[in-house]
């Protein structure tokens, strides 16, 4: 059992928080992510760990409620338990000195990149951010990573914040005005495909990091399965980060759909049950 | 007391049947088929046994179980004391009465087999284990004394429950690190309730805790904290029975496509995270209509069976060689062929095809013919150009192996490793080649058997607490 000894709102549905997990804020380094069960009929479903103090022995991570397993995380209370957390899995983010580094964030994939940026920042490289959002109010962690980097760059689709469009056109301009010699890029599986193809071309190398479907998160069941370079990895094992030029964007979007219609109809007999299920976290 | 038998009228009885529920009925849901015997059914079946003086069974037994002996105490209706003789050598009855292949063992060789059926030994077991479960008699003989000495057991399968088991009776302080949530391996994330129940599990992982051992869930040695953490932490000898947790796949074209599992993927969903009760339960799991399970060994029946009951129209075992090369479990197979389960024999898939949102929807197959035996014995299977032929399916099982878990390893330097990436030890000791260290069950066999797992751990258990007092030196 893990409790909740803070929460923090983010943003709408967006929320942080700290549990006490000594070996794995040992452990833990950038890139890393945990599998959560909230309660005993949870799901197992990973997060990336925003955050660890080894001193301390608290971790952070950040989760936006989408699905069902993410909404009755955040509507955890603090001194609520969850009940199983694992971890930290995944390999390393391999932090080193590029020169100038492009840290490209899309919707949830911002919380993702804040600990890569503050990573790469201090391993330094000069560190450029672009975060896209639909629109302002969508717009996470801007503080945090804009004092963790040299230059910040905001995009919005519909103009209501920073530059309107796309994080791929900031990035172009980007890559017109200056040489950038890494780039990373977390968001939506359209978002990653979007830049790698746009550095692809320029023979930039390019790290993204994905999110498929997970079940036990140690390399036992294969659910993870993703295609790099002609070859099928395991995400949890292998990843969560690949090279962006050699990943099967197609087959992780679809991959990513295999479940809509009981993910729906979970979140909806969640939503139609109103607060009162929150309860069950920690519990029987 | 029944009047002494002669050898005669044992062998005039015939073997007595394991009562089970109807297959119309048992696939409707996940309860378990067999029913276990009553018992005057265990005393009747126990009057088969003609106490050999050099019992051929208890040499078939990968851990030599005293049969004759536990078979005459049930005769005489002593179930209590029959079930003490079994847990001197096996530390888990119940779930070996269930799941162990007692054909090509004890029963294998067994006396009576050669002329007709073999004593029912494993039913016997079953009996007198949940006899004494459901009697609330199971004593529990802990050491009473403590060595002060610290073994950390990594894995909660058969093999480190059996290791953390004896080593807790010998007055160490065990504490045993699993990765997952819950405590059993493979019995509690591959094999499914209608074979296994998970109460049955349930009991013998408390009685390992009530001998003192502590149980960490979600804990990956490797990842949570290394070998070399642990042995800071004051841990002083070490037992890898991590298993063979890592599913082979084909590498064959479609493999990625949507509905297509590993069979560990297929069984975690549904055994361990009860996808069968979903949307009580959180995790989906894909019910087919048309479901192909490839392989022929324990796992493809458990999933093939569960396919079944998650109500597919088809459930069906595609297997490259015969009926007859087939790994599993006879009483799987009779099983599933009683629950409508079709079988290809002879059949292997060569492609998957999908339509245009990455479902799979059919296989490309080949037919196979079996040619000279190859390195395992068995005939090899050839297959036979042209014969290839489609048949439609929504959801495809890969159940063709598995391969032992690479994670500490891969996180410890120094392993010797074997050619399918298996720690190698001492075959008599299950010392490996790094200090204090020692291993057992799949992680060092590959996908094998709960028993020989179990045994290893015994083996294990008996050279880990020399190690501990100083007394084996490797
Ligand atoms: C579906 C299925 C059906 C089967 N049916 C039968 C049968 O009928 N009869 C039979 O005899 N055998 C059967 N087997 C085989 C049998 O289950 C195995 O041989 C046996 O479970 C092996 O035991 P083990 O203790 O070595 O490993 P496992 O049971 O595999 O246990 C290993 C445990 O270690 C944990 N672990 C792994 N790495 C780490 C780590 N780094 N840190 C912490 N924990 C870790 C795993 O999570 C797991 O819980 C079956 C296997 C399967 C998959
Ligand atoms: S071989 Fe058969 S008959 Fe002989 S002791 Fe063993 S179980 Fe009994
Ligand atoms: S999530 Fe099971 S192998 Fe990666």
């Amino acid at each position: 059992m893990f409790e909740i000894k803070e929460k923090k709102e983010l943003g709408k549905d967006l929320c942080q928080f700290r549990v006490h997990a000594p070996y794995i804020a040992r452990r833990r380094r950038p890139g890393q992510f945990i599998m959560l069960r909230i309660y005993e009929k949870g799901e197992r479903f990973p997060l990336t760990v925003s955050d660890a103090d080894p001193e301390s022995g608290d971790i952070w991570f950040i989760a936006m409620g989408i699905g069902k397993s993410t909404k009755l995380l955040n509507s955890l209370k603090e001194g609520d338990k969850i009940r199983d957390i694992v971890g930290p899995l995944g390999k390393p983010t391999p932090v080193k000195k590029h020169g100038t580094v492009a840290c490209v964030g899309g919707g949830v994939g911002i919380a993702l990149i804040y600990p890569l940026v503050k990573a790469y920042r201090e391993a330094g490289n000069r560190l450029i951010s672009i975060l896209g959002a639909r629109t302002k109010e969508l717009l996470i962690l801007e503080e945090e990573i804009r004092s963790n980097c040299d230059e910040l760059i905001v995009t919005t689709d519909d103009g209501s914040y920073g530059r309107k469009g796309f994080v791929t056109d900031a990035l172009r301009d980007l890559m017109e005005r200056e040489k950038v010699d890494f780039v990373i890029a977390v968001g939506p599986v359209p978002m990653m495909k979007a830049v790698a193809d746009l550095t692809r071309d320029r023979g930039i190398e390019t790290m993204v990091s994905l999110n498929p479907i997970m079940v036990d998160g140690t390399g036992m069941c294969g659910a993870c399965r993703v295609q790099v370079g002609g070859k099928t990895l395991f995400g949890c094992v292998d990843g969560p980060e690949f090279n962006a030029h050699e990943v099967d964007f197609d087959i992780l979007m679809k991959r990513l759909s295999a479940y809509k219609p009981m993910e729906e109809e979970s979140l909806r007999l969640f939503l139609a049950q109103g607060e009162g299920n929150t309860r069950v976290a920690g519990g029987e | 007391m029944p009047k002494e038998l002669s050898p005669k009228e044992r062998m005039a009885i015939p073997r007595h049947k394991m009562p089970e529920r109807e297959p119309l009925e048992r696939i409707k849901g996940f309860i378990e088929v067999n029913l276990g015997y009553t018992p005057e059914l265990a005393m009747a079946e126990a009057q088969r046994c003609l106490q050999c003086k050099k019992p051929l069974c208890v040499e078939g037994c990968p851990v030599n179980i005293d049969i004759p002996f536990f078979i005459k105490l049930i005769e005489q209706g002593e179930f209590i004391e029959a079930a003490r003789v079994i847990k001197r050598t096996n530390a888990l009855p119940a779930i070996c009465g269930r799941v162990c292949p007692q054909e090509q063992q004890c029963e294998k060789v067994c006396v009576l087999a050669k002329r007709g059926e073999p004593v029912a030994i494993g039913h016997l077991e079953r009996f007198v284990a949940d006899f004494e479960r459901e009697q609330g008699e199971v004593k529990v003989e802990t050491a009473g004394f403590t060595t002060g000495k610290k073994a950390a057991v990594i894995g909660a399968g058969p093999a480190g429950l059996t290791v953390a088991g004896e080593l807790a009776k010998k007055g160490h302080e065990v504490a045993v690190f699993e990765a997952l949530h819950a405590e059993g391996g493979v019995l509690t994330y591959g094999i499914p309730e209608f074979r296994l129940p998970n109460s049955v599990l349930e009991a013998e992982v408390d009685y390992v805790r009530r001998l003192g051992v502590e149980f960490i869930t979600n804990f990956v040695v490797g990842k949570s904290a290394t070998l070399d953490d642990l042995r800071a932490e004051g841990y002083q000898a070490f037992f890898i029975g991590s298993g063979a947790g890592l599913p082979n796949f084909m590498g064959i074209e479609g493999e990625n496509l949507n509905g297509i599992y590993s069979a560990n993927e297929y069984l975690t969903r549904v055994n361990l995270m009860r996808a069968y009760l979903f949307p009580e339960y959180d995790t989906p799991v894909i019910r087919g209509k048309h479901v192909a399970v490839i392989g022929g060994g324990n796992t493809a029946m458990d999933a093939v069976r569960t396919a079944k009951r998650l109500g597919a129209e088809r459930a069906m075992i595609v297997y490259r060689r015969s009926r007859e090369e087939m790994p599993a479990r006879v009483e799987e197979v009779k099983h599933a062929e009683e629950e409508g389960i079709e079988f290809h024999f002879l059949t292997a898939p060569v492609r998957y095809l999908g339509d245009q949102h990455g479902w799979v929807k059919a296989m490309e197959c080949i037919r196979m013919e079996l040619g000279p035996p190859d390195e395992s014995g068995r005939r090899r299977p050839v297959p036979i150009e042209g014969s290839n032929f489609t048949m439609e399916v929504d959801v495809v099982v890969v159940a063709v192996g598995v391969s032992p878990n690479p994670l500490i390893p891969r996180t410890h330097a120094g392993f010797k490793l074997g050619r399918r990436g298996e720690i190698v030890v001492d075959m008599n000791t299950l010392y490996t080649n790094v200090e204090g260290v020692f291993a057992g069950g799949d992680i060092i066999l590959g996908g094998s058997t709960v028993i020989l797992a179990m045994g290893d751990g015994r083996r294990a258990a008996h050279y880990m607490d020399l190690y501990l007092k100083g007394e084996f030196k490797p």
